[in-house]
């Protein structure tokens, strides 16, 4: 029986036990009282569970990355290097290329598949030079009307001595800033880890996806723990108190769908996963396409603008 | 590597522990001691070495604007707890007890005033609540400051002292990220000015996002202005650290800061620049 069965069943007889007032015993309304918190339970460890593996299939290291997508369905790919200041950063790809038929501009982290290319794209960990050179392409799309597509996947914004001296922050904020002002069509997915400041940075946009088994958060599951509960071993517990999975981004409003990955998750099948991200970020730009640009712009502010729960 | 990392911080909790043993007027650099109205009359400022102690939102306030011209906007807003979040403690009783603490809503203080007769409009946090760290509340408060600023033609005025992002609001409180920017961009189509002040210290998620937009950006001495802070920074990378990392003064000569004012001269500072953008 699994899960979704066995909390069916339990639902089936609490909701039986509560349509016999007359028969309201002592034994019967233990019997209640002791199902409805085995349901709790249930529910509650199916969606701990559910989060902890969201956590590890983000991680997976067989997990297409940006460079597996673009091979799988971009056209006429050129790839574009460098901030023309100080550096290319190989943690953050920019480029140009054609999706089902139309130019456009694509961003997105890429973490490395051996040791040597890890080290190279600092796992994915984008330097504020990696945030200015999207910026620069971003306003090649504005200039010429290509939509943008992010794809999003890193732990977070390097944290290091260099990054902290050009200005990590600064670079986070400008390319949010960017992206508020632009007048063209723009998409995000989220495609493994979507860890924190170096991940909204390049995903303020005018629709926002999840794959199915990413994970979108403010920050590490490892650093939640070490800060809340002063442990790192304390990661599960954090991941299913601040539940950083696709569904629950969705139910709070923070994106706008989630893409369905092939069963057991993307790892498992690169080229299916492809077709299903491709056909979702072009049935995106279609809905985006026939809206003038400012009224995107306008449209996208008021999103983000009403993200937050207040009283 | 990526394991150990923490990418928005709240609370400060990443900062050493605060010796205990020092009485809260106890200068951390200097050694020396102040009954509470000398260091209030001091603006919280060390006469001796010229350390700045935290400021409270209100005190600053009181200071910077001219007397009885604030009226505070949005006072009634306050944090939810969307996630049922529960750490050690429940996020709701850690809200209920900063409240009770600090006689404040929230970590950030807004409305609008006049400084040297210039009308202008305030956004200011205030470390003492939950470490002056950005929920949804908060976000909410400054991207009102940004739309009541554009409302009356008056420049902001936004003083910054947050640890980061609210973790206990989970993603949501990373979404104040792009909030609070698309409420500058707001601000700036309208060609209205925004000031920033940085005070200690300004990390994470708030220097990742509207603090870092500001038309023009002063600090105060010795903040730590940061995205990763120095403790995560070493642990997660073992570099060796500069004496001054982090700071205003490494931010200043590195080009991340317009000036460094201390506070006995910042309203003077801001009179100044209200002058030229009237």
């Amino acid at each position: 029986m699994t899960e979704r069965d066995q909390e069916l069943n339990l639902r089936r007889r609490l909701s039986g036990l509560s349509r016999l007032p007359l028969l309201r015993g002592a034994r019967v309304e233990g019997e209640a009282e002791r199902l409805e918190k085995q349901l709790e339970r249930l529910k509650a460890d199916t969606s701990d569970e559910a989060i902890w593996r969201s956590v590890e299939l983000a991680r997976h290291p067989d997990r297409p990355y940006t460079m597996d997508y673009v091979e799988r369905f971009v056209d006429d790919w050129v790839e574009l290097h460098g901030d023309r200041g100080r550096a290319d950063d190989g943690a953050l790809v920019t480029g140009l290329g054609s999706l089902d038929g139309r130019t456009i501009v694509l961003i997105g982290h890429q973490k490395g598949r051996d040791v040597k290319e890890r080290l190279d794209r600092q796992f994915g960990m984008a330097y504020p030079e990696g945030y200015v050179k999207a910026m620069r392409v971003m306003e090649i799309a504005e200039r010429f009307s290509f939509p943008v597509i992010s794809l999003v996947d890193t732990p977070g914004a390097y944290p290091g001595v260099a990054a902290e001296q050009h200005g990590q922050g600064g670079a986070i904020a400008r390319s949010q800033a960017e992206m508020a002002r632009l007048t063209v069509p723009t998409v995000a997915c989220i495609i493994g880890e979507g860890g924190s400041g170096g991940a909204v940075a390049i995903a303020v946009s005018d629709r926002v996806l999840m794959q199915e088994n990413a994970i979108y958060s403010v920050i590490t599951p490892e650093g939640c723990a070490a800060i809340l509960w002063r442990d790192a071993g304390e990661a599960k517990k954090a991941a299913a108190a601040f539940k950083p999975d696709a569904l629950h981004c969705l139910e709070l409003g923070v994106i706008d769908g989630v893409v369905p990955e092939p069963p057991g998750g993307a790892q498992t099948d690169h080229g299916e996963a492809a077709r299903l991200l491709r056909s979702a970020l072009v049935e995106a730009l279609e809905e985006l396409e026939d809206t003038p640009g400012e009224e995107l712009r306008r449209r996208r502010r008021a999103k983000f603008r009403g993200m937050g729960v207040y009283a | 590597m990526s394991e150990a990392r923490i990418d928005v911080q709240v609370e400060h909790r990443n900062a050493p522990p605060a010796d205990q043993s020092k009485h809260p007027n106890t200068c951390p650099k200097c050694g020396s001691h102040f009954r509470d109205d000398e260091l209030a009359a001091a603006l919280w400022v060390c006469g001796h070495c010229g350390h700045h102690f935290p400021m409270q939102a209100r005190a600053r306030i009181d200071w910077y604007t001219d007397p009885g011209s604030f009226v505070e906007e949005a006072a009634e807003v306050r944090s939810e707890d969307p996630l049922d979040f529960f750490d050690l403690r429940p996020y709701a009783e850690r809200l209920a007890e900063a409240e009770l603490n600090t006689g404040l809503g929230e970590a950030a203080v807004i409305g609008q005033a006049t400084m040297d007769g210039h009308p202008v409009e305030l956004s200011v946090m205030d470390f003492t609540f939950m470490g002056g760290s950005m929920g949804s509340a908060v976000g909410e408060k400054f991207s009102r400051a940004c739309d009541s600023a554009i409302e009356r033609g008056a420049p902001l005025v936004a003083v910054t002292s947050s640890g980061g992002a609210r973790m206990q609001e989970g993603i949501l409180s990373l979404m104040q990220l792009p909030k609070t920017v698309c409420a500058v961009e707001d601000l700036h189509d309208a060609h209205i000015p925004m000031f920033i002040v940085m005070a200690h210290p300004t990390t994470a998620g708030v220097l990742a996002s509207f603090a870092s937009l500001g038309d023009v950006t002063i600090a105060e001495p010795g903040a730590l202005i940061a995205f990763t802070g120095p403790r995560v920074v070493q642990q997660t990378t073992r570099e060796k650290l500069p004496e001054d990392f982090g700071l205003a003064e490494q931010n200043l000569r590195f080009g991340h800061l317009d000036a460094i004012v201390p506070r006995r001269e910042q309203r003077e500072h801001l009179v100044r620049l209200l002058r030229l953008f009237a």
